[in-house]
């Protein structure tokens, strides 16, 4: 590589061309060891040759590739067993506060919790849906399909009243679950998940949001029969809490002449929601139809206490500059 | 000297003032001591020498005025009165500095006054109600939460994860005796037991042929009665997994016993329900034949 700085522009470009066409010629790189490709000051020179590392690299990879194959081949049955391709779940920080299933202490801790009651049989679910201030026609039938979908479930309007005003109400009228939906610019974006009798209030972040005329290929309504609930994924002891608490939004026992089965999975950090409708069609297949409407949430908050965002306490709060650093950390 | 007639010359109609602002059918003045707010000669604070007006700051109102004397002082020009909190008392303490002054000055600071105390009164009510707070997105995140949680989507591949978990319901037995094909779960609990015996293999392929052909004579039957449902999971008693084993080996012991049963449980399954996943496939046969102009190039296209 002859340096550059010297020459004037123009034969410059024709000696980059020269150079360009000869190295291509060749077969190999010849790039001296101590070339980096940003050390060129000239921006279409730097990108020529910063493609031309690329293809290098790329058919490097290539025949090393062919190479393996060939190996593979040649060894038959004695190949070592092909690698797994890492994916973002395979290379996710492993996190301490993963739940063990036979853990003793989370076992304790679930039993004398807030949900205790619940899974005790104690209560029923009875759910209170409800918006923010002047909700507009997406967040209105938002709700009301939702309480569609949760059973005993009844949506109010708000009409301005003070969430901390509506909690004691709801307390003495025997609700268990208090839901309000944010809106914002015409669009439901957050929800508030509080259990009443002074149970954890949750924050999430709503997105994607479809309400069931846009979804293709949908069933019918849900009827009335209670679904099963299927929490997938929620590993750590803070997902396992809020696991625990949608799957409380729900009565207890399933009818399973229904057939419907509302889904919350969990897949780094987001917590997919989706209603179907199943059939099974022999006891290897099953086919699935999705009523209902769909959406994603993602955790913001976790708070100790009924609704109270001045002096509550909180058990998890998203921290941006701190949780969203790496890639592979997920906390639910 | 002040020659107020002079300035409003200059300033009102013919030449430039900086603090005029003109709209279509009104001029509107923007100094900040103007006691209207509108560019008239009476109201300009320039244009005469002998002035007042009231303003408020951070909820307190005072009474600026200003005379001729001390005209050639403009750092001493404007006299600022506190006004009293009480509205009343604001009033009369106005009259008493405002004494001997033209009536339009009065009767406008008045009204100023008034429309100063009411703004402030609304302000002190809407603090005490609900504040929404604004909290401001960045579009980097959120363009980066989305790209995320779209990929989340693609990893999560939701259906087949759901078909996962209900298949491995079934296969636990969960769902008890309303599917009349767990066959499958039973023969593998069966090699695990290792209990096997002919007699039962046998029994167990008559049903699973059974099963099936009343499975699929079962779609011809019309929908029943929901009331029967219920009393049959009432029978059934509750679904927990705990029962599983339970199940498992009474559903071996009963199963012969249970096929009449079954027949109507599949019967109840004929509701519209059934139809749902089915009308899939039909459904999109159906588009093709019902519309009109487009299926035209549907069918070409296929």
């Amino acid at each position: 590589m002859k340096s550059k700085g010297d020459i004037s522009p123009v034969q410059e470009m024709e000696q980059a061309e020269i150079e360009v066409t000869e190295n291509k010629s060749e077969s190999g790189a010849c790039f001296p060891p101590t070339f980096s490709v940003s050390e060129i000051k000239n921006k279409q020179r730097r990108h020529a040759m910063f493609l031309k590392l690329k293809e290098e690299k790329r058919k490097q990879k290539l025949e090393l590739k062919k190479k393996k194959k060939k190996e593979r081949k040649a060894l038959g049955d004695q190949a070592p067993p092909k690698e797994v391709p890492k994916t973002i779940e395979n290379q996710r920080i492993y996190d301490e506060t993963t739940v063990n299933p036979e853990d003793e202490e989370v076992a304790f801790d679930e039993g004398t919790d807030e949900f205790s009651a619940y899974f005790n049989r104690l209560t029923n679910p009875k759910v209170l849906i409800t918006t923010s201030d002047r909700p507009r026609g997406r967040t209105v039938r938002f709700c009301e399909q939702l309480a569609t979908m949760i059973p005993h479930a009844h949506v109010y309007y708000r009409r301005g009243l003070a969430l901390k005003r509506v909690i004691p109400q709801c307390i003495s009228r025997g609700f268990t679950y208090l839901m309000v939906i944010n809106e914002d610019r015409k669009v439901p974006n957050g929800l508030v998940l509080c259990h009443l009798p002074d149970g954890p209030t949750a924050h999430f972040k709503v997105s994607s949001v479809r309400l069931r005329k846009e979804m293709k290929r949908r069933g019918k309504d849900p009827t009335e029969h209670v679904p099963e609930v299927i929490l997938n994924n929620f590993t750590t002891r803070l997902g396992h809490s809020i696991g625990r608490m949608f799957a409380a939004l729900f009565p207890h026992d399933p009818q399973f002449v229904g057939r419907q089965v509302a889904t919350f999975h969990n897949q780094r950090d987001f917590i997919f929601f989706r209603f179907h409708r199943y059939i099974f069609k022999n006891e290897k297949k099953v086919g699935i139809q999705e009523l209902g409407p769909r959406f994603t949430l993602k955790l913001r908050s976790l708070q100790k206490g009924t609704f109270d965002s001045k002096f509550g306490e909180y058990e998890w709060v998203h921290k941006r500059h701190e949780m969203d650093s790496s890639r592979r950390k997920f906390h639910l | 000297m002040q020659h107020d007639d002079v300035i409003w010359d200059l300033i009102g109609n013919k030449s430039f003032c900086s603090y005029k602002v003109k709209t279509k059918t009104q001029q509107f003045c923007r100094n900040e001591y103007n006691i209207t707010g509108l560019c008239n000669r009476s109201s300009c604070p320039l244009a005469n020498s002998q002035y007042a007006t009231v303003r408020e700051e951070k909820g307190l109102c005072y009474l600026y005025m200003k005379v001729i004397e001390r005209a050639a002082f403009p750092a001493r020009m404007w006299e600022k009165v506190k006004l009293d909190r009480n509205y009343a008392k604001a009033l009369e303490q106005i009259d008493e500095n405002l004494i001997y002054w033209p009536r339009f000055i009065r009767h406008k600071c008045k009204q100023r006054l008034t429309k100063i105390t009411q703004y402030l009164i609304r302000i002190r009510k809407l603090t005490l109600k609900r504040q929404r707070k604004l909290v401001p997105l960045s579009r980097k995140v959120e363009r980066r939460e989305k790209r995320r949680e779209e990929k989340a989507l693609i990893a999560a591949q939701l259906e087949n994860a759901i078909e996962k978990e209900l298949l491995d319901r079934l296969k636990q037995g969960t769902y008890g005796d309303i599917y009349n094909f767990p066959i499958h779960a039973f023969d593998k609990a069966m090699e695990k037991q290792e209990e096997e015996t002919e007699s039962e293999e046998e029994e167990e392929e008559d049903e699973e042929e059974s099963g099936t052909r009343e499975f699929v004579a079962e779609e011809e039957f019309e929908e029943s009665d929901l009331s029967d449902f219920e009393d049959m999971n009432n029978l059934k008693g509750s679904s927990d997994e705990e029962e599983d084993a339970e199940e498992q080996s009474s559903e071996e012991e009963e199963t012969e016993e249970e096929l009449e049963e079954e027949k109507t449980k599949a019967k109840s399954k004929g509701k519209t329900p059934l139809k749902g996943p089915v009308r899939k496939k039909r459904a999109y046969v159906e588009i093709e034949y019902e519309q009109e102009t487009e299926p035209a190039q549907k069918s070409k296209a296929t």
